[in-house]
């Protein structure tokens, strides 16, 4: 019978964290890239990629990020493609972050005034150096506050990939627990790096919102 | 080798299907009723609550907002027993979700009591009401209207939390699928389905409180 000290339990746990913070990464990089793809279709012009882009949206923000990982699990296998946790975690949260960056970011280009879009026009800019050049500037400044608040969201996101088997914070919690048989002491240590994580990223996230705001009553 | 899906397998097992969608819908109603109206507790207490009761209800906030939902749920299940605490799996299952939902209503409807025009609160002390008068009869309606649509969506998002309550052997809607696809393997066909529930539920869900808004806040009702 191996004993294990509070220590013991909180090195695991720290070690388990790199891979919580590691997916976070991945999925906020890779959704910010989806983000950015799917909030191009939702201002889109034409009427048939806005409404993909809007069921899209929909789809993803109106059922529980569990099921994604479930049929991004079970689903993508059913395609042949031979899937790892890791594979089916990252790819869930992708399209998920995704379809949240997007929708954020999409009320921070429509804040940019429609005039905007309209004087670029006349200097006969391209809709994507219009976007480039003259709109994502501006929106750009009004959508790091809300976005880094997301981020929280993400890295919370990342305990349920523990449910379809990927080892990271909250399963490493749950396998110290089957171990330890003590997850009061278990399970509020993880809590406690997860609010080091994540508090952090809340007070940047108010911080600029302040400053955000304190700009535009200029 | 193509995979031939099989929904009617799925459909084989409706009634545990049911069974599910209606714990998850008595989940939401627990706890959308406890969440919110924590949230209305821990909003006057930072706002008009005495002084010492702001410390510790920000940081319950702070803590909640900050944690995800699954260690909430496992601490509450697993680790509250230890300290004595010992509750079932559904007590369990909408003590968190009251938790998690007090701590974001918490903070929304502080934003709609903050926006409170300040002649609201003395026109109401004028009136001799007392400051639990004031916040009970003169600034909590504008309030809760003011924020009705934001409160609406996170009640709708922790609904789609639920699904977690699965890992608690709480039996709503995720546990039933989990149950099913482990009697006919067809994982897929399963989860499919019980996502496409989630999306109604959360349709219906946001309708209901759309009517429900327009009910309690319609400014062309008589009162």
């Amino acid at each position: 019978m191996i004993e294990f000290s509070t220590w013991d339990i909180l090195r695991n746990l720290l070690l388990a964290a790199r891979w919580t913070v590691l997916l976070s990464l991945a999925a906020f990089i890779g959704g910010a890239l989806a983000g950015i793809a799917v909030l191009w279709l939702r201002t889109s012009r034409a009427a048939l990629p806005r409404r993909a882009a809007w069921a899209y949206i929909e789809l993803f923000q109106g059922t529980p990020l569990l099921m994604q990982l479930f049929l991004a699990f079970f689903g993508l296998s059913l395609l042949g493609l031979e899937v790892s946790a890791w594979t089916a975690a990252g790819a869930a949260l992708v399209l998920w972050t995704g379809a949240f960056l997007a929708e954020i970011w999409r009320g921070c280009v429509e804040a940019v005034p429609r005039g905007q879009w309209e004087a670029s026009a006349s200097l006969a800019m391209s809709r994507l150096q219009q976007m480039r050049h003259v709109v994502l500037p501006q929106a750009m400044r009004i959508a790091i506050a809300p976005t880094v608040g997301f981020s929280v969201q993400v890295v919370k996101g990342t305990a349920l990939t523990s449910i379809i088997g990927f080892v990271e914070l909250s399963k490493a919690g749950t396998m110290i627990t089957n171990a330890t048989f003590r997850p009061f002491t278990v399970y509020a240590l993880a809590a406690l790096i997860y609010f080091a994580l994540c508090w952090p990223l809340s007070l940047a996230s108010r911080r600029l919102e302040r400053r955000t705001h304190a700009a535009d009553s200029h | 080798m193509a995979y031939r899906f099989d929904f009617a397998a799925v459909f084989d097992y409706t009634p545990v299907l049911a069974k599910g969608v209606l714990v998850t819908v008595e989940l939401i109603a627990f706890g959308a009723a406890a969440g919110v109206a924590a949230g209305i507790a821990c909003a006057w207490a930072r706002t008009q609550g005495p002084r010492w009761l702001r410390p510790p209800v920000a940081a319950y906030i702070e803590v909640v907002r900050n944690t995800p939902f699954l260690i909430q749920l496992f601490f509450i299940f697993f680790g509250l027993p230890s300290a004595g605490v010992k509750l079932t799996e559904m007590q369990a299952a909408c003590l968190a979700m009251a938790v998690n939902l007090g701590a974001y209503s918490a903070e929304i409807i502080r934003a709609g009591i903050q926006a409170t025009p300040r002649g609201q609160f003395e026109a109401g002390a004028s009136l001799a009401m007392s400051p639990g008068q004031v916040f009970r009869h003169v600034v909590l309606r504008p309030s809760l209207q003011r924020i009705w649509p934001a409160l609406s969506s996170q009640i709708v998002i922790v609904m789609l939390g639920s699904a977690v309550c699965s890992q608690i052997a709480a039996e709503e809607l995720t546990f039933a699928a989990n149950f099913i696809q482990s009697r006919n393997f067809r994982a897929f066909e399963v989860y499919f389905v019980a996502t496409a529930i989630y999306l109604l539920l959360a349709v219906l869900l946001r309708a209901l409180l759309h009517a429900l808004g327009r009910r309690l806040f319609d400014p062309g009702r008589a009162r």
